[in-house]
């Protein structure tokens, strides 16, 4: 009942004057909002970052690189017989530990032209079906590669929708889709048939965007189009749409068996190999059982290594957890400038009020209720502050969205909510503690005869 | 037993390395039901005698009992605590909370010793009767004169049936008819039964009580120098009742 009473005069009081309280709450929205909106813009990177994640073939997938060998085989270097088909057959039979196996022999500086168009992809790559799997590859029109294509080394490709956008139209400008099954093109100079499309791949945010842009009439354009460059969307998922795969076989007699450019060497050496664990909960033994059928293929030559998606994904932790804490402590100061604010105004109105104080403890109001008073006070202004602040967070994350739309959209969760009003209900109490306890232990004679 | 005892009370001040007798040696007994006047001039002690009478103030040596409790020692949420329940002031200015309406500054005693809503507005609107203020209940106290502001004063005095009535100088900004008015108005509370003190420089005012206490140097004068304290002069203003 006491406590109810005095927050109902806590309230009444910061009615009486309503500008002044706006304006000390005014510290404590900023905070409450910046917090808020601090957290959900972390959540949306955070949001972004997995999408790409899980764009580039998932956590589960391990790269085995090359690496120098170890300083004690520093003899045996030249001896050294890199990554080749052999370790993928080996880790095929022999590592049961290990999923999937995709070898992967690609075509440096490759350009795609068709007619007076062209293209460079992001990777031209000689593959095994198993690629789908690994990089998380779907066939949305025509088919993929068959036994048949590998053992024939077929002129057969099967394109991302950026190579498509740039031979043949993109959709959002010629307003059809164009699916070229049975086109041909030319990968340096050599002709392949298109048998197979993937599907278009883009983040949430960019599909969000492309849906919204389709139903606004388009912009007339001024003079003529412009290549709009790599600028636009993420990264990870232009790169994935520029991708132009073959047979390996194909790739391996085609483009590699009579030597490059400089050296008319045969170069059976395999640039990736991916593979993926049966069980991510047993990583280490698979990589240690991938390792021995390695080094056996390797005759012993450590010239390899692995790359987990794990240290990926603890980046990607550490990049979070950075911006979480460097907006945290910009929330934080904030809010404590707000609770400064709230102990200025309060014991300023202390000041002001050192009579009435004075008139209510002669009586009968005892130190303890002028204290919860005045703490009360406090925390009300706190309360309400946190209270416009979580509502002009979701304005403030609407604006930010508006400000930079090619950035992750903010996403408000909850607890970050919960933590800013607990915040700000703290500092409230804690801005109120020492006026209170003024206020509690003025001396009722004293404060009667104050002017 | 007298209500308000005071035994050998001494109040002493430092003041620049100085110590200062305010009250020296007092002793004093106060029967419920008593008017009594405490005089004396500007420095004589008797806002030291009031403070501590009124349980504001706690005294250096000596011991008061009030209404059978000892209070000399006391904290200061027990003395909060009887100045809320069997003390009521009324002061020179009024003192009134300017931002609550009248009847929410009668009811304001009672909302600290806890007393429930319906009850406390019952309460508090039977004192303003008493006082002829129920009229004027929803008003201000920037929207009244100084009388009607001061029988609100007096009536968040008596809502909480206090043993004790302080009055410090509480006709002292009042115009003398009012004044009178006031004082009128005490000596129905004393006719009720009330026990009043009435604190003053005014001997005009003091004359018109039936006990008066007369201040002076920290000391309970024997007895009071009628031509110094001006009575051989005056007629008292109020009838004794």
């Amino acid at each position: 009942m006491k406590f109810f009473n005095a927050l109902l005069s806590g309230l009444k009081d910061v009615w009486a004057h309503k500008l002044r309280s706006m304006l000390t709450m005014l510290g404590i929205i900023l905070g409450v909002a910046s917090l808020v909106g601090m957290a959900a813009i972390v959540k949306g990177m955070e949001n972004g970052m997995k999408e790409t994640m899980v764009t580039m073939g998932g956590a589960d997938k391990v790269l085995i690189l090359d690496a120098q060998v170890p300083p004690e085989q520093e003899h045996l270097a030249d001896q050294a017989p890199g990554r080749t088909l052999q370790d993928v057959y080996a880790l095929r039979d022999s590592a049961p530990l290990i999923r999937l196996v995709s070898p992967e022999m690609s075509l440096g500086r490759s350009v795609i032209t068709r007619g007076q168009k062209q293209v460079s992809p992001s990777e031209c790559v000689g593959v095994w079906p198993a690629v789908l799997e690994m990089n998380l590859h779907t066939v949305a029109h025509g088919r993929f590669f068959t036994a048949l294509d590998e053992e024939y080394a077929a002129s057969v490709c099967v394109i991302g929708t950026g190579i498509r956008d740039e031979l043949f139209g993109n959709p959002d400008e010629t307003g059809k889709e164009i699916i070229p099954l049975g086109e041909v093109i030319f990968i340096n100079e050599q002709p392949f048939t298109i048998v197979g499309m993937f599907e278009r791949y883009e983040s949430e945010q960019d599909r969000r965007e492309r849906e919204l842009a389709k139903r606004r009439p388009a912009a007339p354009a001024n003079g003529p189009a412009r290549a709009r460059g790599w600028g636009r969307g993420n990264w990870a998922f232009n790169r994935k749409n520029l991708t132009v795969y073959m047979p390996l076989n194909t790739m391996w007699l085609k483009f590699r068996a009579g030597g490059d450019a400089t050296t008319d060497v045969p170069d059976p050496r395999l640039d990736d190999i991916d593979i993926k664990v049966a069980d991510f909960g047993q990583l280490e033994a698979a990589l240690q059982q991938a390792r021995n059928v390695l080094m056996f293929t390797h005759k012993g030559i450590e010239d390899f290594s692995f790359r987990t998606q794990e240290n990926r994904v603890e980046t990607i932790n550490q990049q979070i957890r950075n911006a979480r804490l460097s907006g945290g402590i910009i929330a934080g100061i904030s809010l404590l400038v707000g609770g400064i604010g709230i102990m200025n105004i309060i014991l300023a109105s202390i000041n002001e009020r050192i009579r009435e104080i004075g008139i209510c403890k002669a009586i009968g109001a005892s130190p303890e209720t002028v204290f919860l008073q005045i703490i009360v006070e406090a925390a009300v202004i706190a309360l309400l502050g946190a209270a416009i602040g979580v509502m002009a967070s979701f304005g403030l994350v609407d604006l930010l969205a508006q400000i930079s739309p090619t950035l992750n959209l903010p996403v408000i969760t909850l607890p970050p909510i919960f933590v800013a009003v607990l915040c700000s209900i703290a500092v409230g109490l804690l801005a109120g503690v020492f006026p209170a306890l003024k206020a509690a232990r003025l001396n009722p004679i004293e404060a009667l005869r104050y002017e | 037993m007298a209500l308000l005892e005071l035994r050998n009370v001494s109040k002493l001040y430092q003041l620049g390395g100085e110590e200062i007798r305010a009250l020296d040696d007092v002793s004093l007994d106060i029967e419920g039901g008593e008017f009594i006047s405490i005089i004396g001039p500007s420095g004589s002690g008797k806002s030291t005698l009031m403070h501590i009478l009124g349980c504001l103030d706690s005294p250096t040596r000596g011991t008061i009992r009030l209404d059978g409790t000892m209070i000399h020692d006391a904290t200061a949420r027990q003395l909060a605590a009887i100045r809320n329940r069997k003390i009521g002031f009324v002061f020179q200015f009024f003192n009134l909370l300017p931002k609550l309406n009248v009847l929410q500054n009668v009811e304001l005693p009672m909302l600290y010793s806890g007393v429930g809503g319906r009850e406390r507005r019952e309460r508090a609107l039977t004192a303003l009767q008493a006082v002829g203020m129920d009229n004027r209940a929803r008003h201000r106290p920037s929207q009244l004169s100084g009388g009607q502001q001061q029988r609100a004063a007096i009536a968040r005095a008596l809502v909480n049936n206090p043993k004790i009535i302080f009055a410090d100088e509480p006709t002292g900004n009042l115009d003398s008819h009012t004044g009178t008015m006031i004082l009128s108005l005490f000596h129905q509370l004393s006719a009720a039964g009330r026990t009043i003190i009435l604190v003053t420089h005014d001997p005009e005012i003091a004359a018109v009580t039936p006990r008066r206490i007369e201040i002076r140097d920290g000391k309970i004068a024997a007895k009071i120098d009628a031509k110094l304290a001006g009575l051989d002069r005056v007629s008292p203003a109020v009838p004794q009742a």
